[in-house]
């Protein structure tokens, strides 16, 4: 008889879209069958897409991994795995991929690594740390501490976290809430369901210390209904957390309760922007509410509400248990701490690389995701989801920070860069632009409900050679209708990526047949 | 002659009381804080572009044609939603707005149909107006992109037509649906250009819509639109005038074309409905132009006899006559008068005046008899006035609303719009009635107790919660020992704390669990404020009085009167309920409530009339009856009241008006009680009138004539000119003469007339010299009568008993859709959503007796029997059955007794001990009307011979 083997592999979405359910079954009926004794710990994912199921395994403290892994192929690799390890997919010691070594990982350090339900696990990795911190200080320093960090909403606007929780403690009322916004809408970003997924006790972690902080006693974590798995382990975490007493009466230190529950929305995009998710979170329709009132002053039942993105809340833990000044020396400029940048689109390497603010387009595309996966040369890339801007390559040295991206157009936003080659069409982006944001509008503000709708036409009639020249200036009016009339950041933000495309790339701004306008 | 348009501010004005200076387009400006910067520039007279906002309904920001710029402030905030701040300064005018309002509207009508000539909204259109305002010149877009210009059009409410083709998506219906109505029965389906504004169900009629009009008037272009003015045209000139319908005295903008009314448009200055309005004001005006309506004057010898078409001089000599000739062989208190709430104040004067002149007597009773008597009689006992403590708007400030015996959503749906804002607001509810009504639970609002007690135990439940708050030491001491009579009070403490008042010891005759009142007892009196509404459910029993001072107790002993958000307030039934009793149209009081037995008082009238007056009391209307079955009462004046069906006991008023020697009816139809007619004289609608309504909190408002009288006179003068033919001349020359009468020579009125009025607006009495802007609140400082009275109020149960035979109790009401006797409301499109009186029974009491639902059955009590269909509904509670009395067939009081409140005799209505079987035929009552009506209501063609019938 052999020593058991421990082996590790994702039960995180993507790993599961690629087969590590299966290979998880293959691996338990070949290990009897092959009289070898596993046990298989189901973690988050590393991030490393391409490699997906990465299966690890721990040998002699580290853990070598070996991807990616067809179910067909679990017997080999559990002989291999008996020997001594090597296998034509061993990837060496993971943490050695230079994908890995080179990210800076304060928030998801433990992701792939520990197990997401143990809250043991989660301890034993510096779980908790900020929140036994934060149950020491009182509500005004904790807000003091995370606004020292520099720490930036990262759902997308990027305005001051610590402003917030300002605002929220310093407003009386006999009830207020923490809202987490789990509906990663846009496309190519997954970091919130990656950690969610990976560390969900960390969110919640996060989500006390906020409760603290703010005196808000419930949270509601509002998660898009195309995260089944992220449910999942959501409300396990969340069960676990109550049966331990991390949940409940004392969950901010003794008397101080705080309760969380998971709601899951019902698949309108829209709902990610605040307001109308807590339109959506009463019951009510998804429709984006008139600011002011602010929803830190007026949020849910229009009470004080603290509402952030997932990885927002996920970085308060270690702002609490290592300090403002630690945080703040990461990034650059005023933007601190890390991103979690998620490669997606037409790349070979894709996934989550955490780095500090600064890293540039190059070394995100080039250097890390190494190009496109199809080979051709890329030719842009849209950042920060369908409403943020097409850069061209020419722009890729910027560095990536708030001040930079908005000096050129273009927004962080959630951190999500979608890589395209040089087949792309951007007047047909374009057109998707204002396509996504017809199908995706509220319809409460006419430049987005009507707007969008128009854009479209008028792109087609652009493209199909009727009067260009004006229809280039009604798309120019129509932007600045849609930006400077639009209710919310959906119809004012979906001119960036048209605009950004017209202007990088003209170009692909013309005629493909030409209409006879003949002059008769 | 113009037509009144109101001014919009855009957004509500807000009650922060603090004041805040800011510039806008270089002017300076202050306004309230809280206000928006479209509101602050409207005050400046400077109207930014809207179309979502307007100053009923909160700001939504959602058209975006309001933009402006504000000084170090970024982007272009829209001005409706955005709050003035100290020092501010906006520019509602700059090229960069232009440009982007231009652009807005450019993409609205790139959605539009461009059909403005042919439209029904042409000249009234909002957008159409924004269009203009903005300078739209092109629509770069074209028109062949997506659109809903073919989306179809639902036709299915009686009233008004929705157009989706033509709708903006501002939403403004939805939200008035919501904020104004609370009825929250229109919605936003789908998302993006998918949105439409939707109900639940097929259709408009289909949905929960209660077609109060709020959405119609809200919508800025014709998407919602009032069919009359589909068929009419946008209507020329604006008259106002008050409703004519309930006791809440709704202010409307008659709007017309020539002599047609084309619309009733609720008026935003209205006091008591604040621009609101439900489905009878705002809709079902049409019987003043029905078939139906009778603008001759006729007579007959017999009853059985057709009528005769005569001129007007002829049937007031017949009547005069036949009145001299009764009172000279049967004395001068052979005849009398009943008066009617639905007719003017200024009406029913001349009624009472006639009776006490030109009879000589004070047998003049008006149909507050039968229904809110014992509120002018407890309140006088107790606080020295009979009417309510306080104006509507007081409920804004209510903690704790206690509603009795009253179904505000269907009775007094606009003041129960106002209620339900304030419970959606948060404030708590208790419900004493025997049914669920809608109010216990509807959308956003939840009785926090319901107690559903069986009828006739009101007084049981209000000693109940006052035994609570005495016993448990939750009463306002301070309240008691300063502004209360202290002996009386020790008197009703003992009682009240007595062991049989717990309600431990009465919570089985209630049906209602003692832990449940007691709960509400505490609620009710630990709220800062706590305000009591009231109905007919708690006068129309034999101890109506008695409970009417019940609750006056639990007001005073819990401190709940004097300020706003308290009160002891009766939901009056008709629009002038308050009015005809105020003008001393009772056999027993002159005009403000002073006893006939007054000489003081009696002489000022003398003095003025230059007549001898009665000092006894005259006759009530049963004693009326009584007496006429009884062959001692034998004329009778009836002005707008149809007690043939409306009074309890049909059978027994019909013998009595069968039994008159002449009867005399004055009414816009040849109702029930004109087939016992010798007499008819046609009436005037509400729309032909000159005069006032005074509502249920007092406030006299004035009543415009909007056409000509189509009966040639105008009907104050033909109780004058019969008066003359009776040999007293009155000597009135106008409506507002008569006004001048009351004032003279009533206390609580003498600051009123009508210029007063037409400048204010409305003013609620006592309005005098120490009140010239009248009385909103009543016993601020001290009650009417001094000190308040404390009344010992014995529980006495009815003599009207379930047994064996019948075991039911059966209780009466109105529904949302129908008013009353249904002489106006039938006469409309109304009828389309209440065609027929229902009985509702719980499905047990169904079950046990093998009736389904839709089937008919018979109601039988002691009085008479009755056949109408079933409505099975969870709504009752076993035990107790439910129907309507809004239509004439039915013959709903066939069934309900001659019982009435001890002090004041209002009938009983609401209990009577029933059975009821399932049923294949019509009663024999029922039988009997159908054979008769046509025949008692014949009218000879003109110049037929009436010897050759």
């Amino acid at each position: 008889m052999t020593k058991r083997l421990r082996l590790f592999l994702p039960l995180d979405s993507v790993a599961i879209s690629l087969g590590a359910d299966e290979l998880a079954v293959a691996l338990v009926r070949t290990a009897e069958e092959q009289g070898v004794e596993i046990d298989i710990v189901r973690t988050g994912s590393r991030g490393l897409h391409w490699l997906e199921p990465l299966l690890e395994v721990e040998r002699n403290g580290t853990r070598v991994g070996y991807g990616p892994i067809d179910e067909q192929e679990a017997g080999d690799v559990l002989t291999a795995l008996v020997a001594d390890g090597s296998h034509d997919k061993c990837v060496g010691p993971v943490e050695e991929i230079p994908f890995l070594k080179n990210q800076t990982r304060l928030i998801f350090g433990r992701c792939g690594i520990t197990d997401p339900l143990s809250l043991r696990d989660y301890q034993n990795h510096g779980g908790l740390d900020g929140l036994h911190a934060a149950q020491t200080m009182r509500p005004s320093t904790i807000c003091e501490a995370v606004l020292d960090s520099g720490l930036r909403g990262r759902g997308g606007a990027g305005f001051p976290a610590g402003i917030k929780w300002k605002t929220v403690s310093e407003a009386a009322a006999d009830q207020k809430y923490v809202v987490v916004n789990a509906d990663e809408g846009d496309s190519g970003t997954f970091a919130d369901r990656m950690i969610m997924e990976g560390d969900p006790f960390l969110l919640l972690e996060g989500m006390i210390i906020a409760g603290i902080a703010t005196g808000a006693t419930r949270g509601y974590i509002y998660l898009r209904s195309e995260y089944p798995i992220a449910d999942d382990v959501l409300k396990t975490a969340i069960r676990r957390a109550y049966d331990e007493g991390m949940l409940g009466a004392d969950a901010g230190g003794p008397g101080h309760p705080f309760d969380i529950e998971v709601f899951v929305g019902a698949g309108a995009y829209i709902c990610g922007e605040e307001t109308s998710l807590l339109n959506s979170l009463e019951g009510k329709r998804g429709e984006v509410r008139a600011k002011p009132p602010i929803p830190a002053l007026e949020g849910l039942y229009g009470k004080p509400t603290l509402v952030h993105n997932v990885i927002t809340l996920c970085s308060v833990p270690l702002i609490l248990a290592k300090g403002s000044t630690y945080y703040r020396d990461f990034g650059m400029g005023r933007s601190t701490g890390t991103m979690p940048f998620q490669l997606a689109g037409n790349i070979k390497h894709g996934g989550l690389f955490e780095a500090g603010f600064g890293v540039t387009l190059n070394q995100l595309v080039n250097d890390i995701g190494c190009g496109t996966r199809t080979g051709r040369p890329v030719r842009t890339v849209q950042i920060g989801g369908p409403l943020g801007a097409y850069l061209p390559t020419s722009l890729f040295d910027l560095p990536m920070d708030y001040e930079t991206m908005l000096a050129n157009g273009a927004g962080v936003g959630h951190g999500g860069l979608v890589v395209f080659d040089d087949t792309v069409d951007l007047m047909n982006q374009a057109r998707y632009a204002f396509e996504f944001c017809a199908e995706e509008s509220c319809g409460k503000c006419t430049p987005c409900r009507i707007g969008a709708v128009r854009g479209v036409e008028v792109i087609d009639r652009w493209r199909s050679g009727e009067e260009p020249e004006q229809q280039r200036a009604v798309l120019d009016d129509l932007c600045e209708v849609m930006v400077d009339g639009s209710l919310c950041a959906m119809g004012g933000m979906t001119p960036i990526p048209v605009q950004s495309a017209i202007k990088h790339f003209p170009e692909d701004f013309k005629p493909t047949k030409q209409t006879n306008l003949a002059a008769e | 002659m113009a037509i009144l348009k109101e001014f919009d501010f855009g957004t509500p004005k807000p009650k922060t009381g603090k004041m805040v200076s800011l510039e806008i387009d270089g002017f300076r400006v202050e306004v309230e804080e809280g206000a928006s910067v479209m509101r602050a520039a409207a005050t400046l007279g400077i109207s930014v572009p809207k179309l979502c906002a307007t100053d009923s309904l909160k700001s939504y920001g959602s058209c975006r044609l309001c933009l402006v710029e504000i000084d170090g402030q970024r982007g272009t905030p829209a001005s409706c939603t955005t709050p003035v701040r100290e020092g501010m300064k906006v520019s509602t005018q700059t090229d960069r707005l232009s440009r982007l309002r231009r652009g807005v509207m450019e993409l609205y009508i790139s959605d539009h149909p461009l059909d403005c000539l042919t439209c029904s909204d042409n000249g009234d259109c909002e957008l159409q107006d924004m269009a203009g305002v903005v300078g739209l010149r092109d629509v770069r877009y074209g028109y062949d992109g997506e659109n809903h210009l073919d989306t179809e059009k639902d036709q299915s409410n009686p009233y008004f037509d929705f157009d989706p083709s033509k709708c903006i998506v501002c939403s403004r219906c939805v939200r008035a649906c919501d904020e104004v109505q609370g009825t929250l029965a229109l919605t936003v389906d789908g998302r993006g250009f998918d949105s439409k504004i939707a109900v639940a169900g097929a259709d408009f009629f289909d949905s929960e819509c209660v077609s109060c009009g709020a959405c119609v008037q809200a919508c800025p272009t014709a998407t919602l639109q009032e069919k009359s003015v589909v068929e009419h045209g946008v209507p020329e000139r604006t008259v106002l005038t008050t409703c004519a319908y309930c006791g809440v005295g709704c202010s409307f903008k008659a709007e017309l074309k020539g002599d047609q009314v084309v619309r009733m448009v609720p008026y935003k200055d209205g006091g008591a409905n604040h621009g609101h309005s439900c489905v009878k004001g705002r809709f079902a005006f049409g019987y003043a132009t029905h078939k139906d309506r009778i603008t001759e004057p006729m007579i007959r010898e017999k009853i059985t006899d057709p009528w005769r078409v005569v001129s007007w001089d002829e049937a007031i000599n017949f009547a005069a006559d036949r009145f001299k000739a009764t009172q000279a062989n049967y004395g001068p208190k052979s005849v009398g008068a009943i008066t009617s709430s639905r007719c003017t104040a200024e009406e029913v004067w001349l009624v009472q005046k006639l009776v006490r002149t030109a009879f000589g007597n004070n047998n003049v009773d008006t149909c507050a008899r039968v229904c809110h008597s014992p509120t002018g009689y407890g309140l006088k006992q107790t606080y020295g006035t009979s009417a309510g403590t306080q104006d509507f708007d007081s409920v804004q400030d209510a903690d704790v609303i206690f509603v009795i015996g009253a179904n505000p959503t269907d009775a007094h749906p606009v003041f129960a719009s106002q209620m339900k804002r304030r419970l959606r607001e948060g404030a708590k509810l208790i419900v004493a009635d025997p049914r669920k009504i809608d109010l216990v639970r509807t959308p956003h609002i939840q009785a926090e107790y319901h107690l559903p007690l069986m009828p006739g135990t009101n007084v049981a439940m209000i000693n109940a919660i006052a035994h609570v708050v005495a016993t448990e030491g939750l009463m306002d001491d301070a309240f008691v020992k300063e502004r209360c009579d202290l002996s009386s009070f020790k008197e009703w403490f003992n009682f009240i704390v007595s062991k049989e008042n717990s309600p431990e010891a009465i919570a089985e005759t209630m049906g209602v669990p003692a832990q449940d009142i007691r709960q509400a007892a505490r609620m009710f009196a630990t709220a800062p404020n706590a305000a009591i509404y009231y109905g007919l459910g708690v006068t129309e029993h034999s101890q109506g009085s008695t409970m009417v001072m019940g609750m006056a107790n639990l007001a005073m002993v819990t401190g709940n009167i004097g300020r706003r958000g308290v009160g002891v307030n009766p939901l009056r039934g008709q629009n002038n309920v308050q009015g005809s009793c105020d003008m001393g149209s009772f056999p027993h009081e002159l005009s403000g409530y002073r006893p006939v037995t007054d000489d003081a008082a009696r002489a000022t009238f003398e003095k003025a009339w230059k007549v001898r007056m009665d000092n006894a009391p005259g006759l009530r209307i049963p004693n009326m009856f009584d007496e006429a079955c009884a062959g001692t009462y034998r004329g009778m004046y009836i002005q707008g009241e149809d007690v043939a069906q409306s009074d309890p006991d049909t059978q027994h008023v019909e013998a009595a008006l069968t039994a008159l020697d002449i009867l005399v009816v004055q009414d816009l139809f040849l109702n029930e009680t004109a087939r016992f007619a010798h007499v008819f004289l046609p009436g005037t609608s509400f729309l032909e009138k000159d005069g006032t309504f005074i509502n249920a909190e007092r406030r006299i408002n004035r009543v415009r004539p909007v056409m000509k009288s189509k009966t040639g006179k105008e009907e104050w003068e033909v109780t004058q000119d019969l008066a003359r033919a009776l040999g007293y001349e009155m000597g009135h020359q106008s409506a507002s003469g008569i006004m001048d009468e009351i004032a003279a020579l009533t206390p609580s009125f003498s600051g009123v007339s009508f210029t007063t009025l037409d400048e204010k607006g409305s003013v609620q009495w006592p309005c005098n010299e120490d009140a010239p802007d009248g009385t909103p609140i009543m016993h601020v400082d001290e009650f009417v009568r001094g000190k308040g009275q404390f009344v010992v109020t014995d529980y006495v149960p009815t003599e009207e008993k379930t047994n064996r035979k019948f075991p039911l109790i059966l209780t009466t009401g109105r529904i949302l859709s129908q008013y009353n006797v249904g002489a106006q409301t039938r006469r409309t499109a109304n009828d389309t959503w209440h065609d027929e009186d229902l009985l509702e029974i719980h499905p047990a009491d169904a079950e046990t007796r093998g009736i389904r639902d839709g089937h008919w059955v018979a109601v039988r009590s002691r009085k008479g029997e009755i056949s109408l269909r079933a409505k099975v509904s969870e709504r009752m509670q076993p035990g107790v059955v439910y129907t309507t009395f809004h239509h004439p067939e039915t013959g709903a009081n066939v069934v309900t007794t001659e019982l009435s409140d001890w002090a004041t005799n209002c009938p009983e209505y609401k209990v009577t001990a029933v059975e009821v079987t399932p049923a294949n035929h019509k009663s024999p009552w029922q039988e009997r009307y159908e054979l008769s009506t046509d025949e008692m209501r014949k009218v000879l063609s003109p110049g037929a011979n009436p010897l050759a019938e």
